[in-house]
């Protein structure tokens, strides 16, 4: 599924201070009936969003309309549990092309990463400082620059890198996924796969 | 490399490794690739849209569980979205020539119960599905761990999917479990011991007495579970415990085939002296039968224990809060006692037959809890089949219980086995997340033991007094 390439995103974010946030927040099960990538973003955070009759919970903050942006800033574990990438499918096709965590579940990670959206693991304590500069400005925007891997609030000036393999930072960055290098080195899987054991 | 000492998990991916990446991850080949009707639609879609085709067809298989009924299997299924999928399990499948049980068939059951009871899942094989409790696979010393959907079009298509080696963990359990306790326990209490993230980017290794003396289901609830602390997966080294499970299943090798795996199979086990970068070591004696009060796995305690204060617990005290206030418990509470309305006993972690017959020495004699309502939900038919043959099914019967088909059930609620908003759970499965049993279900993660004294008492009950 191809995606938009990833560079230098500026832009205010939503903030979600909750820890262990789990994919079936992010997109609960009774929404994964659908056999088309299309339209996951209505449902993201169903629940929390929602009330049983549709009508919006007003403190959930996505229901706010002091906050908005492209990047979500969550609380550590981010995206434990389910190996659903719909909850990466809802979490892109909602808007937002990067999540900011001090610690991200392995699973939600791949599965960002792989549908295009750039998970940003930043210490606890810069995430700390995120959350006081939206709190104090919920207009706060961050930079995230993925060619130097940093992190910027742009309004401190505080600054923090971020780790990422270069094999996935050039497929953000190029819009490339792992199937097309895959299909490359098909002959070397045949080779490989006739000495398997089973 | 041959001389330095390794462990079990790096015996099992080195030989995997179909190519390393530099400053990336490893081409990983997969040997056995589950789907089900939930994650592999887009996929194929995915596949069509490209034009590629599925490459070893033979390597994959298909079954139907995770938004099936589990009434009425013989009838047309009557959720239209559900239907779909289903439809569409069957349909590509039957396009690309894969192997596919679908609803009704004799071998039909949740995925990672129908694997291994069929001998598809074998020691030191990489096995993936896209649902992350594909770790279950690892008892039987296999590398196997969930994917998300771009990667079962990938293993679709390529047989490899890209994966960064991950760091080892060993968890040692030693000693004697005491009477009640259980694998449901053992893992539970680790959770509770390391956290639901405790284990975030390793691969476990377990070991010791405990796991050692452990039956097959046994080791396949523990390893179910591990994702559940983080971990990518968990695996116990095979030994003759496994292969007499595997020898004569279904699709287990035979003859000169399976003298030869044997001796491979012997092979599977960590070198003396081999590194993890983690060790744990937990004693048997500590553990007794555990319940969850909270949103996550990792919120766990002895059920004999209060509920932790947010001091106690460590970590925000805001999600604390927001936790129990969901679950509608208080600090310091105990567990015992607490009222239960709904017992669901089943799920891959707890839908083997050595769960029913868990579940069936407390019931036997006993009365259901008029409070209650149950779900008993087999793993597969093949479990549905054994339940009926050893008289277990009479003594559910008996005390009040009705015996539902197999499939996911209430562990996921995709289908109508939703526990109503509000409601106690006491279930078998492997996630009490906020509405993981539908919305505003509260669920405490039990053993089938404790949720056998849950069934017949009606409330939170140590089932060491019921035995
Ligand atoms: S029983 Fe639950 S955890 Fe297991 S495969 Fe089904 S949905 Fe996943």
């Amino acid at each position: 599924m191809a995606y938009d390439k990833f560079t230098v995103l500026r832009s205010s974010a939503v903030p979600m201070p909750i820890e262990n946030v789990d994919t079936d927040q992010i997109i609960p099960a009774r929404f994964l009936k659908a056999t088309e990538r299309k339209g996951f973003g209505d449902n993201l955070f169903r629940d929390w969003r929602y009330n049983s009759d549709d009508s919006p919970k007003q403190d959930f903050v996505l229901n706010n309309p002091i906050y908005s942006g492209k990047i979500l800033v969550g609380g550590k574990n981010f995206g434990s549990g389910s190996s659903r990438e719909h909850a990466a499918w809802a979490i892109y096709d909602y808007g937002f092309r990067c999540v900011v965590s001090s610690f991200f579940a392995d699973i939600f990670k791949n599965n960002s990463i792989n549908v295009g959206i750039l998970p940003v693991t930043v210490s606890p304590e810069f995430l700390d400082q995120i959350f006081k500069a939206i709190e104090a400005d919920p207009t706060a925007e961050l930079e995230v620059d993925l060619p130097a891997q940093t992190i910027t609030i742009v309004g401190t000036g505080a600054k923090e890198s971020f780790d990422i393999n270069g094999y996935k930072k050039n497929n953000l960055l190029n819009g490339y996924d792992d199937i097309d290098f895959l299909q490359s080195i098909k002959q070397k899987i045949g080779t490989f796969a006739e000495q398997s054991h089973y | 490399m041959s001389t330095s000492p390794r462990t079990l998990f790096d015996k099992v991916w080195d030989a995997h490794v179909v190519q390393h990446i530099e400053d990336g991850p490893d081409v990983f080949f997969i040997d056995r690739h589950f789907i089900h009707e939930v994650t592999s639609p887009v996929a194929f879609l995915g596949l069509e849209q490209r034009g590629l085709s599925v490459l070893y067809p033979e390597r994959t298989f298909a079954t139907a569980d995770h938004n099936t009924p589990t009434i009425n299997q013989h009838l047309p299924v009557q959720d239209p979205l559900s239907a779909n999928q289903l439809a569409a399990l069957e349909r590509n499948s039957a396009k690309y020539g894969i192997s596919h049980w679908g609803l009704g068939d004799p071998k039909n059951g949740i995925v990672h119960v129908v694997g291994p009871e069929n001998g598809i899942t074998l020691p030191g094989m990489t096995i993936v599905c896209g649902d992350s409790h594909t770790s279950t696979h690892g008892a039987f010393g296999a590398i196997a761990f969930g994917i998300g959907t771009s990667e079962v079009e990938m293993v679709l298509s390529s047989q490899c999917i890209m994966q960064p080696k991950p760091k080892k963990m060993l968890i040692n359990v030693n000693g004697e479990l005491s009477k009640g306790v259980t694998p449901k326990d053992v893992v539970l209490y680790i959770i509770a011991q390391i956290s639901a993230s405790g284990a975030t980017g390793y691969f476990v290794e377990y070991a010791g007495s405990v796991f050692e003396n452990m039956s097959m289901e046994g080791r396949m609830t523990v390893c179910n579970m591990s994702i559940e602390m983080g971990a990518r997966g968990g695996m116990v080294a095979p030994d003759e415990t496994t292969f007499n499970y595997i020898k004569g299943r279904d699709k287990a090798p035979k003859g000169a085939d399976w003298d030869r795996l044997l001796e491979y199979w012997k092979t599977l086990k960590t070198d003396e002296g081999a590194s993890f970068d983690v060790i744990l070591n937990y004693n048997a004696a500590d553990i007794e039968p555990m319940i969850t009060y909270g949103t996550n796995p990792g919120m766990g305690i002895g059920i004999s224990k209060k509920i932790p204060t947010a001091a106690e617990v460590g970590g925000a005290k805001a999600s604390y809060e927001k936790s129990l206030n969901y679950m509608g418990f208080h600090e310091a509470d105990p567990m015992i006692g607490k009222q239960v309305d709904y017992v669901f006993i089943g799920s891959c972690t707890n839908g083997r037959i050595e769960d029913f017959r868990a579940f069936a020495s407390i019931v036997k004699g006993r009365k259901k809890a008029d409070n209650v309502t149950a779900w008993i939900v087999p793993g597969s038919h093949i479990v549905e089949q054994q339940i009926k043959e050893e008289g277990i099914y009479d003594i559910l019967k008996e005390a009040g219980f009705e015996l539902r088909q197999p499939g996911c059930s209430a562990c996921l609620a995709m289908n109508d086995d939703k526990i109503p908003a509000g409601k106690y759970a006491v279930s078998t499965s492997n996630r009490n997340f906020e509405g993981r049993q539908g919305p505003g279900a509260r669920t405490l993660l039990a053993s089938p033991l404790v949720a056998a004294a849950a069934a017949v008492t009606g409330k939170v009950t140590d089932p060491r007094e019921l035995l």
